[in-house]
């Protein structure tokens, strides 16, 4: 095995203290990459087992909120003999520091990648013509 | 590599140290935590007949995974997805993983290669393998004289 080997441990969401649970299942935090370019934020978040019915994208401000349900799937028939990982929902909130064009938002899942397009909100422009005299 | 049901090979003390810690979290309903260096996770699911292995490759094409079954042994290999952003651009994280993987898992049965089918959905790899026809359990009848 080389140095380069991926390594994925699916990290469990903490559930702050005073909040309580109210779904079935263990809610897991997606891993992304994250990219600023000049004209947007680009996202990509791996949720394995989701499809596009299962994703909600929401962005309230500046709060960007991702969330799958997936719960768990077992084959049927099987029984569970070994298990390295475990499935359930996704859940991750991100706070965007740049203006973003919230109308323009494009969201894309794609083999359990999600992908974000967040287009910055250009700044209002208003050409004022100087009239010479 | 790594033997989910170790019951061959030398006499190794630190795998029953590691048996016994396995055994110790399905206690308590954890999983089996794969070492660090082995990708992808899996799952092993089991009846009479054979199993279905499953692990989460969330973005891997299924023309670039690898898929061999020889003996007992199934063999995965594939390339995650590189990142692709453009130049010039500013990283704010970069945690999911990337690069080439191979793992191989000894099942406790022969596998029948023709019985092996893959599906891969949503990111989710579930490969169905069967035990050979002669070597499923057979009910036995005890007769009365």
């Amino acid at each position: 095995m080389t140095d380069q080997t991926p390594h994925v441990e699916k990290r469990e969401k903490d559930v702050p203290e005073g909040v309580e649970h109210l779904h079935e299942g263990k809610l897991f935090i997606p891993p992304a990459d994250i990219v600023e370019t000049d004209s947007a934020v680009l996202v990509k978040a791996d949720m394995p087992g989701a499809g596009a019915e299962q994703v909600d994208v929401t962005l309230e401000q500046d709060v960007l909120t991702i969330h799958a349900r997936v719960g768990r799937h077992d084959p049927e028939g099987y029984g569970l003999a070994y298990s390295e990982y475990e499935t359930g929902d996704y859940q991750r909130v991100f706070s965007l520091s740049a203006e973003i064009d919230a109308d323009h938002i494009d969201a894309k899942i794609s083999a359990g990648v999600l992908t974000l397009t967040l287009p910055k909100a250009k700044p209002a422009q208003k050409q004022i013509r100087v009239q010479a005299h | 590599m790594v033997r989910p049901y170790s019951q061959s090979g030398p006499w190794n003390p630190w795998r029953r140290l590691r048996d016994l810690e396995q055994e110790m979290r399905r206690l308590f309903g954890e999983p089996d935590r794969p070492r660090r260096g082995v990708f992808p996770p899996v799952n092993i699911w089991t009846n009479a007949d054979g199993a279905v292995v499953t692990a989460e490759l969330p973005g891997v094409d299924p023309k670039d995974m690898e898929i061999v079954a020889v003996g007992n042994t199934l063999t995965l290999g594939g390339q995650l997805g590189a990142p692709e952003f453009a130049e010039g651009s500013v990283w704010h994280r970069r945690e999911r993983p990337s690069g080439k993987f191979s793992r191989s898992i000894e099942l406790p049965f022969a596998i029948d290669p023709d019985s092996v089918e893959a599906r891969c959905r949503d990111g989710v790899l579930e490969i169905r393998l069967q035990r050979p026809e002669q070597q499923k359990p057979r009910k036995i009848t005890v007769q009365v004289d």
